[in-house]
């Protein structure tokens, strides 16, 4: 559309240079907000080592805004089942997120052992397995094992929230 | 001898049947884990850590340390029969150990790796139990200012000299510093960046920070580029070797071992530069130079013996001076604390017998791995095939489980999807995980010295260099730092000269090198069907 659309196009790396600034601006903020009388048994006080990191992730900020703009790029990294050459997939990573905020939403209340089905089934679905049932069954059994295997291998007592008194 | 019959009461220790037990757990899980694509040895401690929380500290390290060597193996023998390395450390065993199994000597190439690993392993774990004592020796005369410059020497060094891009390194250090800073001040007693949170009082859990940048975000970093038609797996029989093959082995073996422990003992260590040099020295020695490209079996051996010895030289310092070099042993400094245990000079005194068996059970632990992986291989091979949406959702199974049994808060989850997203973020646009892993475990150490320095110094700065080898680390930090301009200027000077001699240079050739031999072997899989 206008100049300044199409020069930062492609340049979303300038977003971390905008995370790291803010992140700086951050740390900066919440040391400044620190009260603290002088203390002679501790001289560098807990503001120093905040504002050096806050100085640290500015200048890497503004300096990764200009390597960016100038063409830089970072390499994004490769793996055994990475496959660089399609671009990034939100159409398997956001119903994957989906599952696992379901099962932070979930395990409080409803307990494990269906958190746990609902969050591997769901991650299983949105990485593209179509065997619903299979997948299902395979699902329900890890999540029983791991929640007796917890409690019993590790005396570890996960929640049973719903299911409370059956398990 | 000292050192020998506290080694002894180790292996009592480490051989109490139930000990021996988990060794074997420790070893098997390990491999397996190992083996799988995506899961590096890092993760795979982190991952499991928290299910030995309830193990008494003893046998929990008697386990990592079956975990530790059986992931490095694991991690080979998928880089020789899928050509690729899940770390950088495998790169180089790729290149020649694939083209063996692709010309049908896959079992030689898993042999060597196997046998040339328990070799490295063995020679690497005696050098540590030799190294580790005279360390400590040194490390107990330092007080709070040389320790302060030795912890920023290894941080410096490991976001300076590894990856390749400095300044997404520091950018990545500077992240993981910010997290460290996070919770109670332990001097003051003040909130750092809590918000008001009460949950945060207390600090990340540093466990819950490993998984989610090592675990989570490499799952979701995976799912959104997943490789739609698998790699073909090249399916192996039992490992074995014949007698040129021994023959054309053991030397590549003991070289790669000197390569290796001492790079993986330093402050930068990490096993990228000794398994490369070990690479370009068998091919300079070799009798059959011709075979290199091919599928030489010295270029596997050499450098599977390099990347294993270095795992054993990176324990060094780890148990010595509390100093994480990789992020295996990061993980591992983590483990320490969550148990109540300070890895440091201070540890052999305090915790020997824990340190001895430990160091017993890497001697076990690479004798399980030699006489049970030898068999095993042709199974191992089969976990290749494992379903990638049953693989990746496992993992993300596995880390939220392990993330919530540590505390039992669903909060933790949270922060576990946050900095997953961030390890995400980190993957995408190349920002290197282990300076912010080494930041989030150090920078609190490091704030640690800082302030009992300048407490002892009465706040003068001069405090900072008052020792000797405070002053010599220091000199070092600068070298680091000014060497990438001072090699700018040589090369602008003189722009024509080729890369020889100096050792210094060989290592800046050496890192430029292994990055395109990562990009020659990705290439590589883009031209398979």
């Amino acid at each position: 559309m206008t100049s300044l659309t199409t020069g930062l196009k492609g340049r979303s790396e300038l977003g971390v240079a905008l995370l790291l600034g803010a992140a700086g601006v951050v740390v900066f903020l919440d040391a400044n907000g620190l009260v603290t009388p002088y203390s002679k048994s501790d001289p560098v006080g807990p503001k120093t080592v905040p504002f050096i990191v806050a100085g640290m992730l500015v200048v890497c900020a503004v300096l990764l805004a200009i390597n960016v703009l100038r063409g830089g790029k970072g390499e994004a990294e490769g793996g055994e089942d990475v496959d660089l050459t399609h671009p990034a997939d939100w159409k398997t990573v956001l119903p994957l997120a989906g599952a696992f905020v379901l099962n932070i939403l979930l395990v409080d209340w409803a307990g494990w052992v269906i958190s746990g089905t609902v969050l591997f089934w769901g991650s299983v679905l949105a990485l593209g397995s179509r065997h619903f049932v299979r997948d299902g069954l395979i699902s329900v059994a890890l999540s029983l094992l791991t929640f007796y295997g917890f409690y019993l291998g590790l005396g570890i007592a996960l929640p049973a929230g719903l299911l409370e008194g059956i398990l | 001898m000292d050192v020998w019959s506290s080694l002894m009461d180790g292996f009592a220790t480490a051989l109490t049947p139930m000990n021996f037990l988990y060794a074997v757990i420790g070893v098997i899980l390990g491999t397996a884990v190992g083996v799988l694509p995506g899961l590096g040895p890092a993760m795979t401690v982190a991952l499991l850590l928290p299910v030995t929380y309830a193990l008494e500290p003893t046998s929990a390290f008697i386990m990592f340390a079956g975990i530790y060597y059986g992931g490095m193996y694991g991690g080979s023998t998928t880089s020789i029969l899928l050509n690729t390395p899940g770390e950088s450390s495998s790169v180089v065993t790729a290149i020649e150990g694939n083209k063996m199994a692709k010309a049908g000597r896959a079992a030689q190439a898993l042999a060597t790796a196997a046998i040339g690993s328990f070799v490295a392993g063995t020679i690497g774990t005696a050098l540590l139990a030799v190294c580790a004592p005279i360390v400590v020796k040194f490390a107990v005369s330092l007080g709070a200012p040389s320790y302060f410059a030795i912890m920023v020497l290894a941080l410096l060094a490991v976001t300076a000299v590894l990856g390749s891009s400095r300044l997404r390194g520091f950018a990545s250090l500077g992240l993981g510093l910010a997290i460290g800073l996070v919770g109670m001040d332990s001097v003051t007693g003040q909130r750092r960046l809590t918000f008001g949170q009460p949950l945060l009082a207390d600090g990340l859990d540093i466990v819950v920070v490993a998984v989610a940048i090592f675990a989570v975000g490499e799952a979701l970093w995976v799912a959104a580029h997943l490789r739609r038609t698998p790699l073909h797996a090249i399916p192996v029989g039992q490992p074995w070797m014949g007698k040129s093959d021994w023959k054309r082995s053991w030397k590549p073996w003991l070289r790669g071992t000197a390569f290796g422990f001492p790079f993986g003992a330093l402050p930068a260590g990490g096993a990228e530069i000794p398994t490369f040099l070990s690479y370009v020295t068998e091919k300079r020695l070799s009798k059959h130079p011709e075979e290199f490209g091919k599928g030489a079996i010295e270029g596997v051996a050499g450098p599977e013996a390099a990347n294993n010895a270095a795992a054993a030289g990176t324990l060094t310092p780890m148990l010595a001076l509390g100093l994480p070099t990789n992020a295996t042993a990061a993980v591992m400094l983590a483990a320490f604390t969550s148990y109540g245990i300070q890895p440091g000079p201070q540890l052999f005194s305090s915790q020997g017998p824990l340190v001895w068996a430990l160091i017993a059970s890497l001697f076990i632990g690479n004798f399980l791995l030699l006489i049970i992986n030898l068999p095993l291989a042709p199974l191992w091979a089969k976990l290749l095939q494992l379903p990638r949406p049953y693989l990746y959702a496992g993992i993300l199974f596995f880390a939220t489980l392990g993330a919530y049994s540590v505390n039992l808060q669903a909060f933790d989850l949270v922060l576990l999807l946050v900095l997953g997203a961030l390890g995400f973020m980190m993957r995408r646009f190349g920002l290197p995980v282990l300076p912010l892993v080494l930041g989030v475990i150090l920078g609190p150490r490091i704030e640690g010295q800082l302030r009992k320095t300048l407490q002892l110094s009465a706040g003068d700065p001069a405090g900072l260099l008052g020792e000797p080898i405070a002053v010599g680390v220091y000199v070092i930090i600068a070298l680091i730092l000014a060497w990438p301009f001072a090699y700018k200027l040589f090369r602008r000077n003189r722009p024509a000269t080729a890369p020889a001699g100096g050792a210094a240079g060989l290592a800046t050739d050496t890192d430029d090198t292994v990055h395109s031999n990562h990009h020659a072997v990705y290439s590589d899989h883009k031209e398979q069907p």
